[in-house]
């Protein structure tokens, strides 16, 4: 023990380069192998993404691999044909809304459940976190015979409800764990003040609690945008959504566009993950 | 004192804020799960004969196996990958953590549809993997069509729900222990099978469940890398209610499929690997990275 706590010691005042190697020949090595099986499993995780944005500049109309010639004729394709445009109109429509809707009803879900405490409680947050693991298949085989007597499926509102409704656990595991750094004196003193509860939580409360409502706004969004089963079971000719035109670009024409939407949602997702991490810098720079 | 306890005075009001919650997944999952219910209990009056024909009808219950062997070789492969890997999380310096961290949710945010169109460029006849196969004079490496280009895919995707509930139970074990057993003479395998490995067993079991679990829902990946020969239960599900329109069937394998996920998932719950816990895990990861 003794000997361990000098020998950091040493490392730590030593000169870098000798202090690393000093580590490595330490009582407890990583071992080399250790790193390279690391490694090429850190390469089966990005492989799929590793492809995605080379294949979207093919010009060829076939799904080859590599491309033979380089151009940007997917990406025209996907900005000019009607079918993809209004497909992605509908998904951004659709994943607002249902964004919106899951973002409003989670957070009060998760400000009530945080003031609540017993048995009743739990469950009702289990019941509220289960749509997580529930398998899609499941939901939407279900929501679609339910939909069709309901008239909603190929509508906008059923893609909405059904949609907000995955992305409500999200939203309840965010702001759960900002609320979980939140201090009740607070309201307390707003209270003590004169403020009634609803102008406590709109002055105090959010403010205190926007990253959690921010986070939990990005994941329902894009669960939402990236939905498939259900979206499938639900579409009608006259509304679809992106995910499921590119599942019909794959298994009903074979149109190379797909690579071009699958590049342009890997890059969106990619930077819309990154907007509450900026946020986040800003206010800690303030 | 009544000023102090005022926020707290208010109960009622806070059981009301979970209402339109409440409302929305009656609308989207109690309702149609309860209709579908009452569906596969026969309509207009009740019979079992639509559960009694899951395990006489002979495709139903050769297609559960095949969905079970599947989901059960994507658990080992996850198990095999992703135990080294949280391992390594544990050793490395917060730097590199944050990589690993970062990599290991990738499948997270990467769209369903893009990664399944990548796996089927990679794996298909002619595709990279097929070019690397060719070299080494192995012919038809095509995994494009059939359950092992499936388990490929989904052993990716499912790898963070393996990884993160490991690298927890990992973490917290303390290594000084093993520094111990080697200082007394034992062999590093020995140490590792004896004092680690036992240690580790709640985050393994946890990782297990919830990938096994995971897998028996595919359908995205099946239907679209698999072949229809080899379907598995989810595209059943689907075929039975969009082509045969046997709601009642269908109903009926869909509450079989949802009863032993949720029996899983709470047996999950149990030894550790908590839903909520892991909803925390995903959404904590793009925070990490700041």
């Amino acid at each position: 023990m003794t000997s361990l706590d000098t020998r950091a010691l040493l490392t730590a005042s030593a000169p870098p380069r000798r202090g690393r190697r000093r580590r490595d020949r330490g009582v407890d090595p990583t071992p080399w192998w250790l790193s390279m099986t690391g490694a090429l499993v850190a390469m089966y995780l990005i492989l799929p993404t590793l492809f995605v944005i080379p294949m979207s500049f093919s010009s060829s109309s076939t799904f080859q691999f590599p491309p033979k010639n380089f151009s940007l004729d997917l990406y025209v394709n996907f900005f000019t044909k009607p079918v993809w445009l209004t497909s992605l109109g509908n998904s951004v429509l659709v994943a607002i809304l249902a964004a919106i809707l899951a973002t409003v009803v989670g957070t009060a879900a998760a400000v009530g459940l945080d003031r609540l405490t017993g048995r009743v409680a739990g469950l009702m947050r289990t019941l509220l976190m289960v749509s997580i693991v529930t398998p899609g298949i499941v939901i939407a085989v279900a929501v679609y015979a339910s939909f069709l007597q309901w008239h909603l499926t190929g509508s906008l509102l059923g893609y909405v409800l059904a949609h907000a409704a995955l992305g409500v656990p999200f939203v309840l595991v965010s702001v759960t764990s900002a609320l979980g750094g939140f201090d009740p004196a607070l309201l307390r003193a707003s209270a003590s003040l004169g403020a009634s509860p609803l102008r406590s939580f709109v002055r105090v409360t959010m403010p205190l609690i926007s990253r959690g409502i921010v986070t939990g706004a990005i994941f329902a969004f894009v669960t939402s945008f990236d939905e498939v089963v259900i979206a499938l079971f639900l579409r009608a000719p006259t509304f679809q959504t992106l995910p499921v035109q590119m599942y019909n670009s794959v298994t009903v024409e074979i149109d190379p566009t797909i690579s071009a939407a699958s590049s342009l949602i890997v890059v969106a997702v990619t930077i819309i993950f990154l907007v509450p991490q900026l946020v986040g810098t800003r206010k800690k720079n303030r | 004192m009544t000023m102090i306890s005022r926020p707290r005075r208010l109960p009622s009001a806070s059981w009301l804020l979970l209402v339109p919650a409440l409302a929305l997944l009656a609308a989207i999952l109690l309702v149609p799960l309860g209709q579908s219910l009452l569906r596969s209990l026969g309509t207009p009056q009740f019979t079992l004969q639509h559960y009694a024909s899951l395990f006489t009808d002979g495709v139903t219950l050769k297609i559960l196996g095949r969905t079970a062997l599947t989901a059960a070789i994507v658990t080992m492969v996850a198990l095999v990958l992703g135990y080294p890997y949280a391992y390594l999380m544990t050793r490395v310096g917060p730097r590199t953590r944050g990589i690993l961290l970062t990599i290991v949710l990738i499948p997270f945010w990467t769209s369903v549809m893009a990664r399944n169109f990548a796996w089927i460029i990679i794996l298909q006849r002619g595709g990279p993997v097929d070019t690397f196969f060719s070299f080494f004079g192995i012919k038809d490496a095509v995994f494009y069509g059939n359950v092992t280009g499936v388990t490929i895919a989904m052993s990716q995707v499912l790898l963070p729900f393996m990884v993160l509930p490991l690298y927890s139970s990992l973490g917290a074990i303390d290594r000084k222990l093993l520094l111990a057993a080697r200082g007394l003479g034992s062999p590093p395998i020995v140490a590792f099978w004896k004092i680690y490995w036992p240690l580790s067993r709640g985050g393994v079991v946890a990782g297990l469940i919830l990938v096994f679990t995971l897998s028996l829902g595919f359908y995205v990946t099946p239907a679209l890398l698999g072949s229809p020969q080899e379907s598995l239960i989810a595209q059943l599900l689907a075929t039975r209610t969009t082509q045969l329109l046997d709601f009642a069937g269908a109903g009926a394998l869909g509450m079989l499929v949802l009863v032993v996920t949720l029996a899983l998932v709470a047996w999950a719950n149990r030894v550790g690997g908590s839903v909520t816990a892991l909803g925390a895990v995903a959404t904590a990861g793009t925070k990490e990275r700041a």
